[in-house]
C-alpha cells in the first residue's frame, strides 16, 4: 500500500451548520429509506487524459460508488438516472428544486472533478430539495489514482451529514481468503476496499492463517499463522510486507486483538492444556499474564477507554462470556442466558458487545450491554461466527459456513453483515471464499 | 382384481423390506458412537500393528473414555519398545464451535492424551502437541457421525 497522502478538504466551500434539515433516523430498522438522487460528477473539459483509466467516465463512476454505497445501508434509496432533470454541471451551480422534487428525490449530491498536473480535484454538494438548501460544500485534492477513496469519501461526509453519525465507506476489510476442498483448505490473508474492490493477497498460503485484526491506524495486521507448524501470533506491516512473530511464546498463541491504543497486543497462550491471556507492550515487549485459571480463557477484546476486557471463557463448564478490568482483577460473568457464547467483541462506541451464541444447534449473531443485558440477537443460521464492528458502531461483519453433504460438496464460507437494528442482512462479495473478518477504522479522519 | 389385489400385496411387502433396511442402517450409525464419543474404526490408522494411531470425544469435552485409555496405553507400550520414536500428538475440534475456542479445545485435547501416555512411562521430551481447531476435518461431511470422527486427537510419527 503505497503511503496515501490526502490533501483533505482543502478548501470548504461553506459549511450550513444551521439546525439540520433532512435526517435520517439510523436506530431502527429504517423501512422508508430516503429518495436521494446522485448526479454523474460533471469532468471538466480541461482535464488531462490519464493512461490508467478513462477520464471522461470518472465523474459518472464515482457517482455510481456513491450509490451502492448508499444502498449498502438500507437506508437511501438511490433514485435512477434516466429521471435526472437537469445536466450535472447546471445542477451543481444551482439546482432547479422543484423540478427535483418532481422525481420525488428528498436530497441531491452534484460535484465536479478536474485532473490537472496529475492531481484529482474533486468538488461537491449535498442540497436539500424540500428546504431548497444546500447542506453541505467540501473540495479536495489527491492522486487520480485514488478515485475510488474520492468516492468513499463523499459518501461518508453524506452519510455523516444526514445521520449525525459518522460513516464507514472510506475503510478496508482484512479476512481470510479460502479455497480448495473443505479437508485441505488454502488460507491467505486478505485485504479489500469495505466495497469489495482492490483485493490484496498478503500471503502465499504456504501456511495455515488464522484471524487477521487491524490495528487502530490500519497499518498493521495481527494474526496467526502456523508458519513452521508452530501456531503462533505474528504482527504484519501491510505497506512494507514484513511479517514477525510477537507471540513467540513455548506453545501456541492464538486469539490477538490489538489494544485501543495500539501499543499491546492481547492474546492467548495455550500450555499444558490451558489457554490463558496475555498481553505484550509492542515496544519493549514486556509479557503480563492477565488470566490464570486452569479453564479455557480466549478471545479477548479490549473496551475502547482500554479499562477493561470481555474475553471467553469456559470456567464454569461451558463456554461463556466474562468482563475484567484490564489488569485482570474483578473478573464478572455476563451471560446467564441457555445455550453457549464465544467472539465477544467491544464495540467502538463502548455501549455494547457483540458475540456469537450457539444454542441447540443453530448458530446466532447478537449484541449486549457491557453488563450482559439487553441481549438482541440479529441473525440465526447453521454455522456463524466472528462478529467485528464498523467503525461507528451500527454494523457487524461476520462470516458463515453452510452444510456440507457426505462427501464434504456443498460447503462455501462468506462474508455477511447486518445492522445492530436486526435490519439489512447482507452479503459481501469476496473473489474466493471467506472468513475470519475485521473491520478497520476509517482511513481518512 | 385379485390381480391387483396381488400387486398391492407385493407392493407392501416390498416397502416393509425397505423400512427394516433403513431402520438397520439407522442403527448401524447409532452403533458407530456412544455418548457422543466415536467408537468406529473408519478413520483410525495404526502406529504399528494393533496399535490404534487417534482417540475421540465428546463435544468440547476433553475427558479420555476407557476406549481411548486402551489405545494410548497401547500406544505407551509402543513408544517404550521403540525408543527412537518421538510424535505430535495433533488435537482437532469439530465445526461446531467458535474457532478460538476450538484452537484451545484441541491444545487441551492433545495434552490430555500426551498427560496419559506419560503416566504409563514415556517421557514428555518426547511428546510435542499442537492444536489444529476444527482446520484439519477428516471427515468433511456435516454430520453427527462426521463431527464425532472430527473430535479426535492423533498421534502422530514425528521422526
Amino acid at each position: 500500500m503505497k503511503k496515501i497522502i490526502f490533501i483533505l478538504f482543502l478548501s470548504v466551500l461553506s459549511w450550513n451548520s444551521s439546525q439540520a434539515l433532512i435526517t435520517v433516523d439510523i436506530t431502527r430498522g429504517n423501512l422508508d429509506p430516503l429518495p436521494i438522487a446522485v448526479s454523474p460528477l460533471h469532468v471538466d473539459t480541461e482535464s488531462e487524459k490519464i493512461p490508467s483509466f478513462e477520464t471522461s467516465t470518472l465523474g459518472s463512476e464515482i457517482s455510481k460508488i456513491i450509490e451502492k454505497n448508499f444502498k449498502s445501508t438500507g437506508l437511501f434509496n438511490p433514485l435512477k438516472k434516466d429521471s435526472f432533470v437537469q445536466k450535472p454541471d447546471i445542477a451543481h451551480l444551482k439546482p432547479r428544486f422543484e423540478d427535483w422534487r418532481l422525481i420525488k428525490a428528498q436530497a441531491l449530491v452534484t460535484g465536479k472533478l478536474l485532473i490537472k498536473n496529475n492531481k484529482l480535484k474533486v468538488e461537491f454538494r449535498l442540497w436539500d430539495l424540500t428546504a431548497a438548501k444546500e447542506m453541505v460544500a467540501l473540495s479536495f485534492t489527491t492522486t487520480p489514482n485514488n478515485w475510488r477513496r474520492v468516492a468513499h469519501i463523499i459518501s461518508d461526509k453524506i452519510y455523516e451529514r444526514l445521520t449525525g453519525e459518522s460513516g464507514y465507506f472510506d475503510t478496508r476489510i482484512a479476512y481470510v481468503s479460502e479455497t480448495g476442498p473443505k479437508n485441505q483448505r488454502v488460507k491467505k490473508l486478505a485485504l479489500m476496499d469495505q466495497d469489495g474492490f482492490n483485493t490484496k493477497y498478503l500471503t502465499l498460503g504456504n501456511e495455515l492463517v488464522l484471524t487477521p485484526r487491524f490495528n487502530p491506524t490500519n497499518q498493521l495486521v495481527t494474526y496467526l499463522s502456523y508458519f513452521k507448524n508452530m501456531p503462533r501470533v505474528y504482527l504484519l506491516d501491510i505497506e512494507t510486507g514484513i511479517q514477525e512473530v510477537v507471540g513467540n511464546f513455548p506453545g501456541m498463541t492464538f486469539a490477538p486483538r490489538f489494544s485501543p491504543d495500539g501499543k499491546k497486543i492481547i492474546m492467548s497462550f495455550a500450555k499444558d492444556g490451558n489457554s490463558d491471556i496475555y498481553s505484550m507492550d509492542l515496544e519493549t515487549r514486556v509479557v503480563e499474564q492477565i488470566t490464570k485459571h486452569p479453564s479455557i480463557d480466549t478471545s479477548p477484546s479490549y473496551s475502547p477507554d482500554g479499562k477493561y476486557i470481555t474475553f471467553n471463557s469456559d470456567r464454569s463448564g461451558l463456554q461463556q462470556i466474562y468482563v475484567m478490568r484490564s489488569d485482570g482483577t474483578q473478573v464478572k460473568r455476563i451471560t446467564h442466558g441457555s445455550g453457549l457464547y464465544g467472539t465477544p467483541v467491544w464495540s467502538p462506541r463502548g455501549d455494547l458487545i457483540a458475540f456469537t451464541k450457539v444454542r441447540k444447534g443453530r448458530f446466532y449473531i447478537g449484541v449486549m450491554r457491557s453488563d450482559g443485558t439487553g441481549e438482541r440477537l440479529l441473525t440465526e443460521n447453521f454455522y456463524q461466527e466472528a462478529p467485528s464492528w464498523s467503525p461507528n458502531g451500527r454494523v457487524l461483519i461476520f462470516y458463515r459456513e453452510t452444510k456440507s453433504d457426505s462427501k464434504g460438496k456443498g460447503f462455501s464460507a462468506k462474508l455477511w453483515s447486518i445492522d445492530i437494528t436486526g435490519y439489512n442482512e447482507r452479503r459481501l462479495k469476496t473473489e474466493t471464499d471467506a472468513s475470519d473478518p475485521s473491520w478497520s477504522s476509517l482511513l481518512s479522519k | 382384481m385379485k390381480f391387483n389385489k396381488a400387486i398391492k400385496n407385493l407392493f407392501i411387502v416390498l416397502f416393509s423390506t425397505l423400512l427394516i433396511s433403513a431402520c438397520s442402517t439407522a442403527k448401524k450409525a447409532n452403533v458407530d458412537t456412544a455418548n457422543d464419543v466415536y467408537t468406529g474404526t473408519d478413520t483410525v490408522e495404526f502406529l504399528a500393528k494393533g496399535v490404534p494411531d487417534r482417540i475421540f470425544f465428546a463435544t468440547n469435552k476433553s475427558k479420555l473414555t476407557t476406549a481411548s485409555r486402551d489405545t494410548l496405553r497401547k500406544q505407551a507400550t509402543w513408544m517404550r519398545k521403540n525408543k527412537d520414536v518421538t510424535v505430535t500428538v495433533e488435537g482437532h475440534a469439530d465445526e461446531r464451535g467458535t474457532r478460538e475456542y476450538n484452537l484451545a479445545l484441541g491444545e487441551r485435547r492433545a495434552n490430555a492424551a500426551k498427560d496419559y501416555l506419560m503416566t504409563y512411562g514415556v517421557s514428555g521430551k518426547r511428546i510435542s502437541v499442537i492444536s489444529y481447531g476444527k482446520e484439519r476435518p477428516v471427515n468433511p461431511a456435516s454430520s453427527p457421525l462426521a463431527w464425532s470422527q472430527n473430535r479426535r486427537s492423533v498421534t502422530v510419527k514425528a521422526n
